[in-house]
């Protein structure tokens, strides 16, 4: 860990003006700092700030960027009303880490492909313009669509996946003052040449809140496949909101872990499903659709039918879809 | 005085005449309050004034030279040293005595330490680490893996008796297939720390080790020092598992920088270091071959195996350790092949042979049982060889077929069905079986045993507990022989100016340390009895009083002084004349996703012969762990090397997947009633690797009986199940 400054933010102002790196939980930034992945000269903590509350509005609910997410996946409104997301943290790290963690650090956490963590090796996301290592190396957990021949890292996070079926949007408060509400696909770039770029924030930018639209109609899922019971990254995971009527799918909603720079969804693939009748053939064509372009690296192709069998899984059990 | 005592004919039971009560019973460790309340002081946390600390400095090629450019970091904050002499390329190996490899400024594998930074602060050393420039000339003749090694070493006589190419060819039944498992990281809770401290010639090092009598002179040869000169101190440790069982870089380093600085040294390995510099176990391939002639008799045993270590590593995972003697057959062929490659060292992991030897060895006989339509336990019943099937030597204590039948009786074996027919939901359940079986070792072993006039009594040795209860057992054994509550009995451990004992390690600290106790109090007895007046057959000790003779005294009326014997076990003839070995069942119920290929395991009995069990808590615990392992081999670990560099990429706890909580159902473990006579004056034998042989097995077996799917390759990981249902 190199020495670094630390400052607490008091006020938002604080946050916007002062130049460093944000810390919240730190159950990631602070391992990343140990190991040198991270070296900011100052840290500015933002838990003090006002942003702890889990808010009802019209037509929306606001979670607050430091709500915890323990706390998160115990609120009585998320777990009546929002069951794919409280299934989504909970599925994600362990309790200890899921007291320390915010929603917004969640947001921002960094990949778990090991060539990152390691800084002795080449990596485009953490020393760009070196390589890429986990091309043709060990690559079993990262992603299979979205990625380019700069990086193909998977974002972590679970709780994200959840938000993602969701429509969730990142509130953002710009240095001049100014919110911006961004849909997750516009907060998380995909890797391209500038793999080092993850998020759209730009300098000054203040993660403030994550705003959830009013569910969609229908039932609600969220299947994380790993290597062990608990405390493990997604092989694959798929959160899903679908609503049946008069043994059509009215409306779907996919997001996926494990597959992506960012949490996956795939408008095109949930238009398969839309208005037809649910069958087992149909969520094998939402499947193809949605996989249309997956790239595995050896190690990870298993991801790709592993994918599909987890597309039918899910819709089966949302649409009654015997298997 | 001393009790001395060769180990060339079978001994009293005296344990089973005394009356305290004290051996046995389950009995919680008496130092477990010490360590979790933080007051159990590991190695790392000795507090010293003027300590400076030290951070190893790894390699960050997989083959060549370095050299370090020490100027290029002197300006930075706390810099005191960075030192590069005697730098080990790895941990030496259990019971080596002489010091690992040190290799200069040659690189072998990428993790490989090549100096240590010193600074007031660890925090400061873990910067000027990752800042020293460090001039590699890199070689890219790397052999990354086993697959592109360009020298492989075979084993000079492989073992070969009758003809297995016949027996394979008239068999009814028989099984050819391969196995293979990953490598695997022992991954003890506590990282390996040292801290040096020099007093003029004389230095004295506080460290986290298995065998410190071996590690003495370990350490003394990798300085250049007289082991006189040399005291190590290492009363608790978190956790061993083998990756202590020889001195590693990080004592070496704290001992070099300490002589330089003239101060003490402490270097903590990171937990990254742990996983890149202390001993794998390597990744094996193993041929399998079994032939079954038509009365449902082994005819044959073909295991060769594949496996890798650095150049001039003097060790090889026995693989074939228990298929040298677990079942019968005339024609036994085995082999061993160690590629050379630019990987860590490879070296004992917890049960080095069994822990993947018997993953192969009793996944083949489940497939066998299968070829042959005999139920699994039968077929091991049917195949217990009388004497050594290959020396001809008896057994010792072997309740194998009793383990496997009270075990299938606890574990309701009999409501087994065939692959598919039990599901739930998305969900197939099956049961597996495996033996279990480890060699049961004795090593030389002295103990010091104090009896005081106020009915205490103290044990002293240079024993070690690496979190398996040796304060426990060696407490208890002397309670009993001295007819003392456990409560008054004070053992000391871990220093190398107490009597030399065996060391943990091999499963055999249990029964050498504790003969050694026992002999030092059985000398105690016979000075008591004289006292007394009567002979030591006749003496009684219990709760403080000795009855004998027609007489009945308090201790404090025989001994007006504290009266002191060492204990010295020596093996003999037994461990030559008669072949040793604990036996087992494992037994695993596991349910398969059928969706996803994910394995839970719903529970796991083990039925266990090792001997008189000391202390049915920390025996239970041992089981306990081995079980808990053997999820981890079927299901969960496994090193990733680069294919590239050789590197361990998975160098973490996140990565590495070790079984957590919720990957751990109930387990049951039963003790098959044994007494070992021809093991020891204790008649023990070792639990602690026991416990993981052939567990693994038990679980991809039942994987087999839930879902049809053979797994041959571990771990079991969910892409190498879901892809055949």
């Amino acid at each position: 860990m190199r020495p670094f400054e630390y400052v607490r933010a008091e006020t938002r102002d604080d946050a916007h003006r002062a130049d460093g790196r944000i810390i919240a939980g730190g159950t990631n930034l602070l391992d990343l700092m140990k190991l040198q992945v991270e070296t900011p000269e100052r840290l500015l903590d933002v838990t003090r700030l006002d942003m702890h509350e889990i808010d009802e509005a019209e037509n929306s609910v606001r979670i607050g960027a430091l709500v915890t997410n323990s706390d998160l996946a115990a609120h009585p409104l998320i777990r009546k009303r929002y069951p794919v997301l409280s299934r989504a943290l909970l599925a994600g790290a362990s309790g200890q880490l899921r007291n320390k963690a915010t929603t917004g650090g969640n947001l921002m956490q960094r990949t778990r492909c090991p060539y990152f963590y390691d800084t002795t090796q080449p990596c485009n996301k953490r020393a760009p313009g070196t390589g890429c290592q986990a091309i043709g190396g060990v690559n079993r957990i990262l992603a299979i669509l979205g990625t380019s021949d700069h990086c193909i890292a998977t974002h972590p996070s679970d709780m994200a996946v959840g938000m993602r079926t969701l429509d969730a949007r990142v509130e953002i408060e710009t240095a001049d003052g100014d919110t911006k509400l961004l849909p997750l696909d516009e907060f998380y770039r995909l890797p391209g040449d500038t793999p080092e770029r993850e998020t759209a924030l730009e300098p000054g930018d203040l993660i403030v809140a994550v705003h959830l639209p009013d569910p969609p109609a229908g039932a609600q899922a969220y299947r994380k496949v790993r290597d062990r019971s608990s405390y493990a990254f997604a092989l694959v995971s798929m959160g899903a909101v679908v609503s049946v009527e008069n043994g059509k799918i009215a409306s779907a909603a996919m997001a996926f872990g494990g597959l992506g720079p960012r949490p996956w969804r795939d408008h095109d693939a949930e238009s398969v499903l839309e208005g037809e009748t649910p069958s087992r053939a149909l969520f094998d064509k939402a499947a193809d659709v949605l996989l249309a372009d997956a790239k595995g690296q050896g190690e990870n192709d298993f991801k790709i039918p592993l994918t599909r069998r987890v597309v039918a899984a899910v819709l089966s059990d949302l649409t009654g879809v015997s298997q | 005085m001393t009790e001395h005592l060769k180990m060339d004919e079978v001994q009293p039971r005296l344990l089973d005449e005394t009356t305290q009560g004290a051996i046995h019973r389950p009995m919680p460790r008496p130092e477990g309050p010490l360590k979790v309340s933080g007051r159990a002081t590991y190695a790392a946390e000795w507090k010293m004034d003027n300590a400076a600390n030290g951070v190893l400095v790894r390699a960050a090629i997989p083959k060549g030279h370095y050299k370090v450019d020490a100027s290029s970091v002197e300006a930075m904050p706390g810099f005191l040293g960075v030192y590069t002499d005697r730098m080990p390329r790895n941990a030496a190996q259990g019971t080596m005595n002489t010091n690992p490899a040190q290799i200069g400024d040659e690189i072998q594998y990428l993790g490989q330490p090549i100096a240590v930074a010193v600074a007031e602060t660890f925090e400061q050393a873990r910067d000027i680490a990752a800042a020293l420039k460090i001039d590699y000339d890199r070689d890219d003749d790397v052999a990354a893996g086993p697959d592109t090694a360009q020298q492989v070493n075979e084993k000079d006589d492989p073992f070969d008796q009758g003809d297995l190419d016949r027996a394979m060819a008239d068999a009814a039944h028989s099984v050819d297939a391969t196995y293979t498992t990953k490598g695997h990281n022992s991954a003890a809770m506590e990282p390996h720390a040292a801290l040096a401290v020099w007093d003029g010639d004389k230095l004295t090092v506080r460290a986290s080790l298995q065998m410190l009598g071996y590690n003495r002179n370990e350490l003394a040869d990798s300085l250049g020092i007289d082991a006189e000169n040399l005291r190590l101190l290492s009363p608790y440790i978190g956790g061993g598992f083998g990756s202590k069982l020889g001195i590693s870089p990080e004592a070496i380093a704290a001992s070099v920088a300490a002589k330089e600085l003239g101060r003490p040294v402490r270097v903590v390995m990171t937990r990254n270091n742990v996983f890149e510099t202390v001993v794998r176990r390597t990744e094996t391939r193993q041929r399998l071959r079994l032939a079954l002639d038509a009365d449902g008799k082994l005819t044959g045993i073909g295991q060769e195996n594949w496996q890798s270590n650095l150049p001039e590593e003097p060790f090889a995972e026995p693989v074939d350790l228990a298929t040298h003697f677990l079942y019968a057959g005339a024609n036994r062929r085995y082999g061993q092949h160690i590629a050379i490659v630019n990987r860590s060292a490879a070296g004992s992991v917890r049960a080095p042979g069994e822990a993947v030897g018997m993953l192969a060895l009793e996944n083949a006989m489940d497939e066998l049982a299968e070829a042959a339509g005999i139920d699994p336990i039968d077929l091991r019943v049917a195949n217990i060889p009388e004497t050594h099937p290959e020396n001809g030597k008896p057994f010792s204590s072997r309740s194998l077929a009793e383990c496997l039948r009270q075990g299938a009786e606890a574990f309701g074996w009999s409501a087994r069905q065939a692959p598919g027919a039990r599901r739930e939901g998305e969900w197939l359940i099956g049961m597996g079986v495996a033996s279990a079986a480890r060699t049961n070792i004795l090593q030389e072993s002295k103990a010091r045993v104090t009896l005081n006039p106020d009915g205490t009594a103290l044990v002293e040795t240079d024993m070690t507990d690496i979190g398996t209860g040796t304060y426990a057992i060696l407490g208890q054994i002397a309670a009993e022989m001295l007819g003392l509550p456990p409560e008054k009995v004070t053992v000391e451990l871990g220093d190398t100016d107490l009597p030399k004992a065996s060391g943990s390690g091999g499963s055999w600290g249990a029964a050498s340390a504790g003969s050694a106790v026992f002999l030092g109090a059985k000398g105690i007895r016979r000075r008591l009895a004289e006292r007394l007046g009567c002979t030591p057959e006749d003496l009684r000790l219990q709760d403080g009083v000795a009855t004998g003779g027609n007489n009945r005294r308090p201790l404090a009326e025989l001994m007006d002084a504290p009266l002191s014997e060492i204990g010295h076990l020596e093996t003999g003839a037994k461990s030559n004349d008669v072949h040793q070995a604990g036996y087992g069942a494992h037994f695993a119920e596991v349910a398969v996703n059928t969706v996803t290929g994910e394995v839970r395991v719903r529970r796991m009995l083990a039925a266990m012969a090792a001997g008189r069990i000391l202390n049915e808590q920390t025996a239970r615990s041992q089981v306990w762990g081995g079980q808990i392992w053997g999820i981890g081999t079927a299901l969960t670990e496994g090193l990733d090397h680069d294919p590239r560099t050789g590197h361990i990429v998975n160098n973490d706890l996140a990565e590495y997947h070790v079984p957590v909580n919720l990957d751990v159902p109930d387990l049951d473990v039963i003790f098959v009633e044994e007494r070992d006579d021809d093991a020891n004056p204790i008649q023990a034998k070792g639990i602690g690797e026991l416990g993981l042989s052939g567990a693994g097995a038990a679980i991809t077996n039942a994987i087999y009986n839930a879902c049809g799917v053979r797994v041959r390759d571990y771990p079991a990981t969910p892409d190498r199940i879901f892809s055949h249902l």
